[in-house]
């Protein structure tokens, strides 16, 4: 049976089992005076049932599809390789898709090994067998789990305290996913950059100047020898990012200030989602505008005052990236000044001070940590934008504060060295998880300095 | 409000009048209504700066959506040139339309070329023939090997049929119709044969049905979105099946059940700070652990809906705990009292009652999973695949890499294509969104 079919039975095994739990305990209790005798309400006794048919075969499905492929290679490979032949790794795996390719039909052209049609036939066996093998004992599994838990149902079984205790582990289990995520993008990219570091030594990555990761890919391959200097990297981002700060930090603030404090509320309903649809349009269309809309006209406008902007400059990447993040600083700061109590304006306007004083020296001080926490953010989230600058922002790295230039970031690069083909042990991929390491911690250092902000320097005031 | 402004008008003059009357000065009394003036013009100031930002961030907004439809509403037709295809069945060499092999082994591209030498019987040289050609799209010799199979009694006879064009000519042919006829590829010889054909009105623009049936190819003609299309519906399947039942545990177990205690801490700790992290670097994840881990094939809706599914965790988890929070503590005090189960106390009350809610924080996680595509490049989804998917083990593309694909592509007809591409994608997030709202105004409970 397919897994997918195999799934679907024991959906339907597990549902019939709670339907016999649920009246096995009705019917235990019929002849002692009904439901009101048991224990656990019925609903408790088929549900234990159900748990008892599910977890353990869910859990050998799972075990099985884990570890079968593994398995399964190992056996056709020492097929294969029959009087202990020392074959490269290259050769196996080119060995194990010829074989698979015999079984799909699909290989053209050469006609294969004897051994390796063997080995096919061998390979399909094998799949069948495992799959028998598994539809089987997942099966009975659940089914003997069911009638286990079946027998076990009596008026005093406390069938509720089980579930109860289980629905709550299966909630902390999947509340602990979250820290599942940051420990695998932890450990992920630790340990390809641990590896990076082995070949590249950490303080040519961090302040070498030159960055040109073209490495050869064979011995005898001409190639770049491979420079992994990522100060460009980390200037191009910081470029990119200043630039976009500039621009979303003033237009976001001041809308933020304008639709908190002066507009109306009719005004302020209609528009603020108006402003917010910017945050949800998808970074590529950003990126495409970009790339097609922006960087010609910067460029055609350059070229009219006598400059000669790059077709990739930082600053259509750059502006582009601040329209996007308008929305995220102006929400954010919505949110603070909203916090100001409005005893606070009052007083200050009492005192004689005008609408714009009174924000610009009461209302945007009490809020300020909110601000700078939300601006942080906002630089975070520039940081890690992939799509707009690998579209619009260049390859070539270059050191340079001009925002004409073409300069490329840190993501552009993790994006263009994992892309495509690729080798997992060249340094030139490796270095992409580098970059990512760095990513990484900044933007979390960032995320900590911000809540860290709010924490200290925020006013009670109720 | 009005009293601020009043207040502040009538306390600097109260103010001036008392200092009039102590030091009876005029010179005072001037420089305090300049002054006065200033300030005010300062408010107005201010207040222009911040109507602009508002009108800078809407001007955005307008330009780029002006930008994408004014780029991309003629992707939706695409241009046809009737042909007077005469299925001769000697040439052919097809006695059975039935046989496969036959069919397969017919020179539908060499008819075709045969067709166009016949309308145009002035065109001598090798090489302008091979040009002439290229006005229907290459992949017209399938196109009409279909329609004969569909319709077997054509073999003899002479049919009119509506061939797609080459995406130059289709260029050519819809800037022509705006009055400014764009050349690229198109010379004057290509271009006079065209007008002749539009002459004899054998040219015209039809619905782009192609568009929406078709998968990717490298013919702009002939490439489609469907592919994309069904390769996000069922990446977004994955990501909903399984971040919404464990976004609403997590939501439940932190707000119902967890202990103050430092894992308690440490879980919310790590959920805010996932919210924050670049999703590029859930990409690096999926390549390392799924990929290279547990050796998940590369490119398949499967993976990016599990990489999805890690990315959207936090918001739905974010959104959900706000939803429980909003129900009153009355509601789980009355349930408890009357003698129910703290598992009956959720199930039965707690999440009925905030299900509106996490259902609309929901709807905005999978509108962010449609719309991302860094974590998707990581994990090999930028593979050209021309096949529609059949299952979430098929590789597939999903509509912001295809748009991504596409943007990328050097040919002055994908731009429109890309454009298309991108209508659909905001119409499909458009329509979540306004769902989630909807919903919010619909079900939400003020309690």
């Amino acid at each position: 049976m397919e897994t997918s079919n195999l799934l679907l039975a024991l959906v339907m095994v597990i549902a019939v089992s709670y339907a016999f739990g649920r009246g096995r305990s009705i019917s235990v209790v019929a002849p002692l005076g009904g439901i009101k005798t048991l224990n656990s309400l019925p609903f408790y006794h088929g549900m234990l049932t159900a748990l008892w048919c599910a977890i353990p075969s869910l859990f050998l499905t799972l075990l099985w599809l884990l570890f079968e492929p593994k398995i399964i290679e190992t056996l056709v490979i020492s097929q294969i390789i029959i009087d202990g032949e020392q074959v490269s790794s290259d050769k196996l795996s080119l060995m194990l898709n010829t074989v698979e390719n015999i079984l799909a039909g699909t290989l053209l052209g050469i006609e294969p090994s004897q051994a390796l049609i063997d080995a096919a036939e061998h390979l399909r066996s094998l799949r069948q067998t495992s799959q028998m093998a598994m539809t089987v004992s997942t099966l009975s599994l659940a089914m003997m789990g069911g009638l286990w838990a079946m027998t076990k149902i009596s008026p005093n079984y406390g069938a509720r305290v089980k579930v109860e205790k289980t629905f709550k582990i299966v909630l902390l289990a999947c509340s602990c996913i979250a820290i599942l995520t940051t420990i695998g993008i932890v450990l992920s990219v630790l340990f390809e950059s641990l590896r990076f570091f082995k070949s590249i030594p950490a303080t040519d990555f961090l302040f070498g100047l030159q960055w040109s990761p073209q490495t050869a890919i064979r011995a005898d391959q001409v190639g770049g020898s491979g420079a992994f200097g990522a100060v460009p990297l980390f200037a191009g981002t910081m470029l990119i990012s200043f630039i976009a700060m500039l621009v979303a930090v003033p237009v976001g603030l001041m809308a933020a200030i304008y639709l908190s404090e002066y507009a109306s509320t009719r005004f302020r309903t209609y528009i603020k989602p108006l402003i917010e649809i910017l945050a949800g349009i998808p970074t590529v269309v950003y990126g495409f505008f970009a790339a097609l809309t922006v960087a010609p006209a910067i460029r055609e406008a350059g070229s009219m005052v006598g400059l000669s902007p790059s077709s990739e400059s930082a600053l259509a990447a750059g502006l582009v990236m601040g329209v996007m993040i308008i929305p995220f600083v102006s929400s954010l700061s919505d949110d603070v000044i909203n916090a100001v109590p409005q005893s606070l304006r009052d007083g200050s306007l009492g005192l004689g001070a005008t609408r714009s004083e009174t924000i610009k020296q009461v209302v945007i001080p009490a809020a300020l940590p909110g601000i700078v926490s939300g601006v942080l953010l906002a630089a975070s989230r520039a940081i890690g934008e992939t799509m707009i600058v690998v579209m619009a922002a260049g390859l070539a790295a270059k050191l340079t504060a001009n925002p004409l230039e073409s300069v490329t970031t840190v993501t552009v690069q993790i994006v263009t060295l994992l892309v495509g083909d690729q080798e997992f042990d060249s340094p030139k991929t490796l270095a992409a998880f580098a970059l990512g390491l760095m990513l990484f911690t900044v933007t979390l250092g960032l995320n900590f300095i911000a809540q860290h902000v709010v924490k200290k320097y925020r006013e009670q005031y109720d | 409000m009005t009293s601020g402004k009043k207040m502040s008008v009538e306390n600097p003059v109260d103010h001036n009048n008392s200092a009039n009357r102590v030091k009876g000065s005029v010179v005072d009394t001037e420089r305090f209504k300049k002054r006065l003036a200033q300030r005010y013009r300062a408010e107005q100031r201010f207040r222009l700066y911040g109507l602009m930002s508002i009108g800078f961030g809407l001007l955005c907004l307008v330009l780029l959506f002006t930008d994408i439809i004014g780029k991309g509403h003629s992707a939706f037709f695409e241009t046809r040139v009737s042909m007077d295809i005469h299925f001769d069945a000697e040439y052919l060499q097809i006695t059975d339309v039935s046989s496969e092999q036959q069919l397969n082994n017919a020179n539908f591209d060499g008819l075709i070329k045969r067709t166009w030498r016949a309308q145009f019987p002035d065109v001598k040289s090798r090489s302008d023939k091979r040009l002439l050609a290229t006005i229907s799209s290459s992949g017209s010799g399938y196109f009409i090997r279909d329609q004969l199979a569909l319709n077997p009694h054509w073999l003899g006879t002479q049919q009119t049929l509506w061939l797609l064009v080459d995406d130059d000519v289709d260029v050519y042919y819809k800037s022509r119709q705006k009055g400014d006829a764009y050349m690229g590829r198109v010379n004057e010889k290509l271009a006079s044969w065209i007008e002749s054909l539009i002459a004899e009105e054998r040219m015209e623009l039809n619905f782009n049905t192609t568009f929406f049936t078709a998968g990717d190819s490298r013919e702009p003609e002939q490439a489609g979105i469907r592919g994309a299309m069904v390769g996000s519906l069922w990446t977004l399947l994955i990501t909903l099946i399984l971040s919404f039942p464990i976004g609403v545990a997590a939501a439940i177990y932190l707000e119902e059940y967890a202990p103050q205690n430092r894992w308690t801490d440490l879980i919310e700790v790590n959920i805010n700070n996932l919210a924050a992290v670049p999703s590029i670097i859930f990409g690096l994840l999926g390549l390392a652990i799924f990929i290279n881990f547990f050796e998940l094939p590369r490119s398949v809706p499967l993976v990016g809906g599990l990489v999805l599914t890690l990315m959207t965790l936090p918001t739905i988890i974010i959104s959900s705990r706000a939803a429980i929070k909003a129900v009153p503590p009355s509601i789980r005090e009355a349930a408890l009292g009357i003698g129910a189960s703290k598992m009956q106390v959720v199930l039965h009350h707690v999440l009925p009652l905030a299900m509106p809610g996490m259902l609309t924080g929901t709807i905005i996680g999978m509108a962010q999973a449609l719309g991302e595509t860094a974590p998707l490049l990581m994990i090999g989804m930028v593979a050209f695949i021309v096949d529609v998917p059949g299952s979430v083990t098929d590789p597939a593309a999903v509509l912001p890499v295809q748009i991504f694909l596409w943007a990328d592509s050097p040919e002055r007809a994908f731009v429109e294509k890309t454009s298309a591409a991108i209508m659909v994608l905001l119409t499909f997030l458009i329509v979540m969104n306004t769902l989630a709202v909807l919903l919010r105004k619909r079900l939400e409970r003020r309690w």
